[in-house]
């Protein structure tokens, strides 16, 4: 049972010709791309090792557009999925053999931002920083900072209700918007949410969070702008053991302080990063703690102190505090680059999404060491440790015949070990096909289902990207079998 | 306490079987709020006590039937709570009743709503299916955000089982100032403070007064006395005005007169709507005590939000609505929803709107 097969698994009767001709009068010559070569850049992901392409690639201009493309594509019943930056990391957007890509990257308006009620108006394909430069001027940003956020689109981040290194305190994409105004697979427009603190009926605004292009296509978001901190500085530990590492970061909850941002990287992550940005981590670490605190000067002041005592209690080997701000943007550099410097280290790398509590934080990097060795592969870890939000970097050769399956494997053990230890396996990246699968691991049969009659109430005929983020019935019960049968064979850790 | 699990799947079978409705209740504290109760009552606040609590995971996990007295005081004792604030509207409140009325209390507009801090619910289903959701981690986007949905849906889709909660440290200092001002001055300051990185954390106006808290670190809260000047109040004083508000114990809210909830943009103009109001949530919560249903409607929506008819008599209620009416692309996912979790249509029958 390969993870590719879920996307493939149900056809669509689709005749291309007809839908060309369709969407052709339509649309813009510019619009529509139709040739393999020019369809090719759209094959895949942040998920790199699947890619598969679409019928067709639709590139609206408008929402005029988008639902244009929609009602045709729900007259003749053809898959569609939508696609922002494709930096996704679970295949969200991988497209599907029978259906039309829709690329929502034309609409990157920022239509208002208005310093009065602390909103920003944009549409789907803006880049999540670009939010932050417009409201910089009003000294406001958009808070949630995927490290991907040079790239990755706000559509994409409602999808996946995106998080970055400073949600702890100042929460995830879902807490940060106000108002999603899209379109149902039939072509009529809806908004869920508003300009106001609340919406009247069910919560669909926080339903669309999170929803993986499976419910809706988005077309606007209004987004709450948070002022800027007067100051924030951001102190880095060293340890030299993960395990006191670990316990670090539930001392500082403990000690009644939630962090603008609590990071953890280990010796390998550390290894990668330094020599391509020079953030000047502490090479003989076997693990660093990023630990912000932001406020008035008096208030950073007394909670820089605070973290700095619980840090040195727990056992730092060293601790260093930015002294400006050039300094602490230099520290996060490293951090917020991670992905990439492992990138450069390995031919591929899978990035796992698993979230625990925070107590088993370090039980969690001594079982990723051990796994490492079983299935032969390296892996870094940077965890969003605030959070409990792991992503070990699974390093692997697709060139290598059996390393893609290792590494499939290794990644699938961290998942079922997060289920196990009390938490999930995905904080943050979705689903997707990627672990399409394993959701039968967190999830009974009667949820999964559950999850299909939702899904119907927006979509009945399954025309939203099909085959991601909830697995058929029949998947996860060959899941469980096969799940199962090696219990039966082999002892887990 | 499972066999209570057991007895409600019988009963929820049984009233699908005939089509017969059930009114959920759990403390019957919130019983003012939504449209009027429907069906045979199914009392669930039996199903009762904090599950889980581990103050360095910042998560506490109750069953539904919890009093929410009970919770505030088991997170108290760790020096956390829930910072959203939800209104107890009386000593029966359960944890339950909270996450279906999906109220917040004055601190919403600084920290974010009740759904803000919920991570997971365990729901007993129309088809009589115990199903979970969520969980009891940070973040965790497995699975469509069912949990969240189920604040704020009165009951409609489900028997609430349990719940998942993020919980915070409490504020190491508090303080509240209060100022001489009319409404359209107020307005105006609230939004400009609003777009500062000052620690307000809560305000209300009403009659030419507005009254302001802040909330923090020491070092913080003072810097921003200095800043905003206004009179301090006396700390005893405050926290039962704050209280009162939370509690709407004040006389703005007392007597049999209907009381309207505007939820608006914060920047809202004053609305030109008859009766004295009182403002919180730093201009996106507004209250009436008067006025023409249609008009109160058409202006919530004008100016980009919505009304609720919080207390009325059931006449009133019937013949007003409570809650602002959906657009048709909406109520229609709202009716498919409804019938995805209660296909009977078992679970207190038009509690939110007519036909759900
Ligand atoms: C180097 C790197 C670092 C990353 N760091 C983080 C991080 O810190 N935190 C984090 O949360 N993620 C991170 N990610 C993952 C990724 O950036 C996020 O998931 C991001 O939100 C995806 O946005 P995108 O525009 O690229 O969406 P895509 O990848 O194009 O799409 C993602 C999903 O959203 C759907 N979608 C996109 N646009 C729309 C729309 N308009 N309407 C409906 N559905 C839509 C797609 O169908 C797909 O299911 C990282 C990725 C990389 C490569």
């Amino acid at each position: 049972m390969s993870i590719e097969s879920s996307v493939a698994e149900r056809r669509f009767a689709v005749d291309r010709q007809a839908l060309i001709k369709r969407l052709r009068a339509l649309l813009p010559a510019q619009a529509l791309l139709v040739e393999e070569e020019e369809m090719r850049p759209y094959d895949c992901d942040g998920l790199t090792a699947y890619r598969q392409l679409p019928l067709i690639v639709a590139l609206p201009a408008d929402e005029a557009q988008a639902q244009a493309i929609l009602k045709v594509c729900y007259e003749l019943k053809v898959p569609v999925v939508a696609r922002g930056a494709a930096t996704g990391l679970s295949g969200g957007a991988t497209p599907h053999r029978d259906g039309v890509l829709v690329s929502l990257a034309k609409l990157k308006k920022i239509i208002s931002v208005d310093p009065v009620s602390r909103t920003a108006v944009v549409q789907p394909g803006v880049r999540n920083l670009s939010v932050s430069e417009a409201a910089a001027p009003h000294a406001l940003y958009y808070a949630p900072d995927p490290s991907s956020q040079i790239a990755c689109t706000i559509g994409g981040n409602v999808a996946e209700n995106a998080g970055g290194v400073h949600c702890l305190k100042y929460g995830l994409t879902v807490h940060n918007v106000m108002r999603v105004r899209g379109l149902t697979i039939e072509g009529e427009i809806v908004e869920f949410g508003n300009a106001a603190l609340d919406a009247p009926g069910y919560d669909l605004l926080a339903l669309m969070n999170g929803s993986e292009g499976l419910l809706a296509m988005i077309t606007e978001v209004t987004v709450k702008l948070t002022p800027k901190p007067e100051l924030a500085q951001v102190v880095i530990a060293s340890f030299g053991d993960v395990r006191q590492a670990g316990d670090a970061v539930a001392s500082i909850i403990a000690a009644g302080i939630i962090p603008a941002g609590l990071e953890m990287m280990d010796k390998k992550a550390i290894h990668a990063v330094e020599p391509y940005v020079n953030a000047g981590y502490d090479m003989d670490a076997e693990a660093i703690l990023l630990c912000e605190s932001d406020g008035t000067p008096e208030e950073v002041a007394e909670e820089i102190g605070r973290m700095t005592a619980v840090l040195e209690n727990s056992g730092a080997s060293g601790i260093r505090v930015s002294r400006d701000e050039a300094e602490r943007l230099k520290f996060w550099a490293g951090r917020k680059a991670a992905f990439p410097a492992v990138g450069r280290m390995t031919p591929d790398y899978l990035c796992m999404d698993g979230t625990i509590p925070r107590k088993r934080l370090a039980e969690m990097l001594e079982a990723i060491n051990g796994l490492s060795e079983k299935y032969a592969l390296r892996c870094a870890n940077v965890f969003h440790a605030g959070d409990g939000n792991l992503h070990p970097l699974i390093m692997y050769d697709a060139n290598q015949p059996g390393e893609l399956d290792r590494a499939v494997a290794f990644g699938a053990e961290i998942l079922e070990l997060s289920v196990r230890f009390g938490g999930t396996i995905t904080g943050e990246h979705g689903v997707g096909i990627e672990k399409v699968d394993v959701m039968a691991e967190q999830f009974s049969l009667a949820e999964i289902a559950a999850f299909h009659r939702l899904k119907a109430a927006f979509d009945e005929h399954g025309l939203l990207n099909p085959g991601k983020g909830v697995p058929t019935l029949a998947r996860c019960r060959e899941y469980t079998l096969a799940r199962a049968g090696n219990a039966a064979t082999s002892p887990r850790l | 306490m499972e066999e209570l699990i057991d007895d409600w799947i019988g009963r929820v079978a049984d009233a699908a079987s005939s089509d017969r409705g059930l009114a959920i209740r759990g403390g019957g504290s919130k019983l003012f709020y939504g449209c009027p109760e429907q069906g045979e009552v199914l009392e669930v606040g039996g199903y009762r006590g904090i599950v889980a609590y581990e103050p360095t995971e910042l998560v506490v996990t109750a069953r539904a039937g919890t009093p929410l007295r009970e919770l505030a005081a088991a997170l108290a004792e760790k020096g956390q709570w829930l910072p959203f604030e939800p209104p107890h509207f009386g000593p029966a409140a359960t944890v339950g009743g909270m996450l279906a009325a999906g109220l917040s209390g004055p601190r919403r507009q600084a920290v974010g709503a009740l759904r803000d801090y919920v991570l997971g619910v365990k729901l007993l289903n129309g088809s009589g299916e115990v199903l979970s959701f969520g969980g009891q981690v940070m973040k965790n986007v497995a699975g469509y955000d069912v949990a969240r949905l189920l604040a704020g849906s009165l009951g409609t889709l489900g028997i609430v089982l349990e719940v998942s909660l993020k919980v915070l440290p409490l504020p190491v200092a508090e303080k509240s100032l209060r100022f001489a001002i009319d409404e359209t001055s107020a307005l105006k300051k609230l939004n400009e403070w609003g777009g500062r990185p000052l620690p307000i954390s809560a305000s209300a106006w009403h009659d030419g007064m507005l009254t302001l808290r802040l909330s923090g670190a020491a070092a913080a809260v003072a810097a921003a006395q200095r800043h905003l000047g206004g009179e301090a109040l006396a700390d005893g004083l405050a926290a039962a005005f704050w209280q009162a508000l939370r509690e709407q114990s004040f006389a703005y809210f007392t007597g049999d007169a209907p009381l309207w909830r505007l939820s608006l943009p914060s920047a809202a103009p004053p609305q030109a709507l008859p009766g004295p109001t009182l403002i919180e949530w730093g201009g996106a919560q507004r209250w009436l005590r008067e006025g023409d249903e249609r008009a109160i409607r058409v202006a919530a929506a004008k100016a980009g939000g919505h009304a609720t008819l919080f207390r009325a008599d059931d006449a009133a209620k019937a013949a007003q609505g409570v809650f602002q009416p959906l657009p048709a692309a909406l109520l229609r996912i709202h009716r498919n929803l409804k019938r995805a979790f209660d296909p009977q249509g078992v679970f207190n029958r038009g509690r939110m709107y007519p036909g759900l």
